[in-house]
């Protein structure tokens, strides 16, 4: 078994991640964790929902942010799957997906300011991105019979939007409303780097230690997360669309002198700016390299790698807990609730929490990236574990899940963790921002310094490396013929 | 005059010759009618002279290529798509007009279909699914006819009135029927396709249904 190419990619992985180890800061710093961790879980029992008027405000902004934001990317990534076949047009939807959300409103705070527009571009341009890829991806499964049944001189234009997209419709609608959930856990985080969502209140309930508030938006989150079915209704989405532009608030006007200096100043490398020319751009470059990139990278590779392997263990561990052929609906309600909660929790929120209770170190950022991803796999394999069809007097109990489940779902598991190498590999290196050494806290350090210049080169640097690691991840997954439909991954 | 003609036409699947080599031409005017086993290499010689016939031509494969996911009226306004301009397609792909509308409403009520106009094409029967894919053919109104067992899921009475309502539309018709009655009634030349080859060429008049027989 272990010599098959699955097996020995498999070992392959959790040898990087061990050795991987021995390098990483992974200790406990906190005197005393497990009070804080005390106090947490009291403050989730004794949720404080007096605030009302502040929960009201953070969660339509959250809603309002991920609607706006998703809907333009959504609108604007259709357009894009009609010119998708051209190679550029392709590299640049790879480019703008390439960059974490956090990272493209970092960039807008500085050039636009604290406005809504910030917010809702950093959501709209990565996921344009990705709907375009997805989108195509779907349509090109469309049966292309009706598109010949029409008349042979049809523009292409009509052909496509005829018979391809009204084919691929129902899948383009539930890919479309999957990633609304992504949407609003990418706006409850901007609020961590101050924008006025989610994540803002959720710091600010934190630092002051006030537990119950914690409690209580961490509880209204989920809850808008779990009964997304219920209040996401085909008929009231244009509701929701056109009334989510008015609850983004007003922000800050947009100064656009600062717009113009940032594009044609502050993003210039500084010795191009003070006309030292190409001589000047070489050393200001290694310096770069050297001091922050390649720790950078090294860093953001190790937690990578360590966070992949505690994510493959955790989703195994974890499908048990919703398959059906478990006995128990106690457990699989218990399960599906814990599994809804890992996943709905941005890792970014996650992390955060762990950090505060464990202190500083590459630990909470595996944990955390751990336990949402987990979630997610662990979720897939255990609805797709439900189709397996056992015959009658298999066995039952660890066999059952060792013999009969693990070795059928062990294929598309690994569809799923590879898809997920590079989502992982974006998150960590935004955890930097929370102080883990990883791209994101070198470019937080230059935004902080005002250097945007050296932000964006190492911004560009993490959107190579997941690029790269993007190819190399569908590089494996073609060797070990691996599929999946695109419906259920990203 | 010849309004379609091939010469040496082959077709191989996996390395295995499925039809051909064989030609032949067609003049216009002519009705034809493809007979012969199912397997024989009819469905694939239809594809085959759909790819060399002009751009006028209609096209009703076997599966008739619907969108499931559209109404009736969408699916059958398709057989116009190369007429208009994208825009106003575009409109009539978000809010059918009015002319289109009233056309393609005659269309239905003509072959039984008058009341599903708005129906999504993938909530249709089997023999409404056909009948729809007919409507398209006849609201295209192109020069010739390539049509791929266009009546196999309807009754008796059904099939000869869409059959009449096809010829009646196209003079110029190639049209594959594994029906022999209806092969004989609607066509003046019928093709017997055996084991990828013309096995027989006739005028439909000289033919009688025990002539065909040895096709089966």
């Amino acid at each position: 078994m272990l010599r098959s190419r699955t097996g020995l990619t498999t070992l392959a992985f959790i040898g990087v991640a061990l050795a991987c180890l021995p390098f990483s800061d992974l200790a406990i710093t906190t005197l005393n964790p497990w009070q804080e961790l005390e106090r947490l879980l009291y403050g989730l029992l004794t949720p404080d929902l007096t605030a009302t008027n502040e929960l009201f405000t953070a969660f339509t902004r959250t809603l309002a942010y991920a609607f706006t934001g998703v809907a333009l990317g959504a609108v604007a990534g259709f357009l894009l799957t009609t010119v998708f076949s051209s190679r550029l047009v392709r590299a640049f939807c790879a480019f703008i997906r390439s960059i974490h959300e956090i990272f493209w409103a970092l960039i807008f705070l500085q050039c636009l300011g604290i406005h809504p527009l910030s917010g809702v571009l950093a959501i709209a341009i990565p996921f344009a991105g990705i709907f375009a890829k997805v989108y195509s991806e779907i349509i090109d499964e469309a049966d292309p019979l009706p598109a010949r049944a029409a008349p042979k001189n049809t523009r292409r234009l009509l052909r496509y939007f005829f018979t391809q997209v009204p084919e691929a419709w129902p899948h383009l609608r539930t890919y479309t409303a999957y990633r609304l959930e992504c949407g609003l856990r990418s706006s409850a985080i901007l609020g961590f780097i101050g924008l006025p969502t989610l994540g803002f209140h959720l710091e600010a309930a934190f630092s002051q230690g006030y537990y119950s508030q914690v409690g209580a938006l961490l509880l209204v989150f989920y809850l808008l997360i779990a009964t997304m079915r219920l209040w996401l209704r085909p008929r009231l989405v244009p509701v929701y669309l056109a009334a989510a532009p008015f609850f983004l608030g007003e922000g800050m006007p947009i100064i656009w002198g600062n717009v113009t200096r940032f594009v044609t100043q502050d993003i210039v490398p500084q010795p191009l700016r003070e006309g030292e020319g190409w001589e000047g751009l070489q050393p200001w470059l290694t310096d770069i390299l050297a001091n922050q990139a390649l720790p950078g990278i090294w860093n953001t590779l190790l937690l990578t790698q360590m966070a992949l392997v505690a994510t493959g263990v955790l989703a195994l561990l974890a499908f048990p807990l919703i398959s059906t052929h478990f006995a128990g609906p106690v457990r699989r309600t218990s399960g599906h609730v814990l599994l809804v909660i890992a996943r709905s929790t941005p890792e970014y929120i996650l992390a955060y929490i762990l950090l505060q209770l464990w202190g500083p170190s590459m630990l909470p950022a595996v944990v955390a990236l751990a336990l949402h991803n987990g979630g997610i796999i662990g979720h897939l394999v255990g609805r797709m574990s439900d189709e397996v069809p056992l015959r009658q007097g298999a066995p039952t109990g660890f066999n059952r899940y060792a013999w009969e489940l693990v070795p059928r779902v062990y294929p598309p598991f690994l569809a799923f963790l590879f898809y997920r190498w590079e989502i992982i590999m974006r998150e960590t290196a935004i955890l930097g921002i929370l102080g883990i050494t990883t791209l994101g806290f070198y470019v937080e350090g230059a935004i902080q310094e005002i250097r945007f210049d050296r932000a964006m080169v190492l911004i560009l640097i993490t959107a190579l490396l997941n690029i790269g690691v993007d190819a190399l991840s569908r590089r494996i997954r073609a060797w070990l013929r691996l599929k999946t439909r695109p419906t259920c991954e990203a | 005059m010849a309004i379609l003609a091939v010469n040496d036409l082959s077709a191989s699947y996996g390395g295995e010759r499925v039809l051909g080599p064989l030609s032949l031409s067609l003049a216009s005017g002519e009705r034809v009618a493809l007979v012969g086993r199912s397997g024989a290499g009819k469905s694939t010689l239809l594809s085959l002279l759909y790819d060399e016939a002009d751009a006028s031509t209609a096209f009703m494969p076997q599966d008739l290529g619907l969108v499931d996911t559209l109404s009736v009226f969408h699916n059958v306004y398709m057989g116009q798509l190369d007429r208009h301009s994208v825009l106003y397609s575009l409109c009539n792909l978000l809010f059918p007009l009015k002319k289109p509308r009233r056309e393609i409403q005659g269309i239905l009520d003509e072959l039984g279909l008058g009341d599903k106009l708005r129906e999504p094409a993938g909530e249709l029967s089997g023999g409404q699914r056909q009948r729809t894919a007919v409507a398209r053919a006849l609201y295209q109104q192109g020069s010739l006819l390539l049509a791929d067992e266009p009546v196999s899921a309807l009754d008796g009475p059904l099939a000869r009135r869409v059959m009449a309502a096809l010829s009646q539309a196209y003079p110029t018709s190639v049209i594959a029927l594994h029906d022999v009655d209806l092969a004989l009634a609607y066509s003046d030349r019928i093709i017997g396709i055996q084991d990828g080859h013309i096995a027989l060429d006739e005028p439909s008049g000289r033919l009688t249904t025990a002539d065909l027989q040895p096709l089966y």
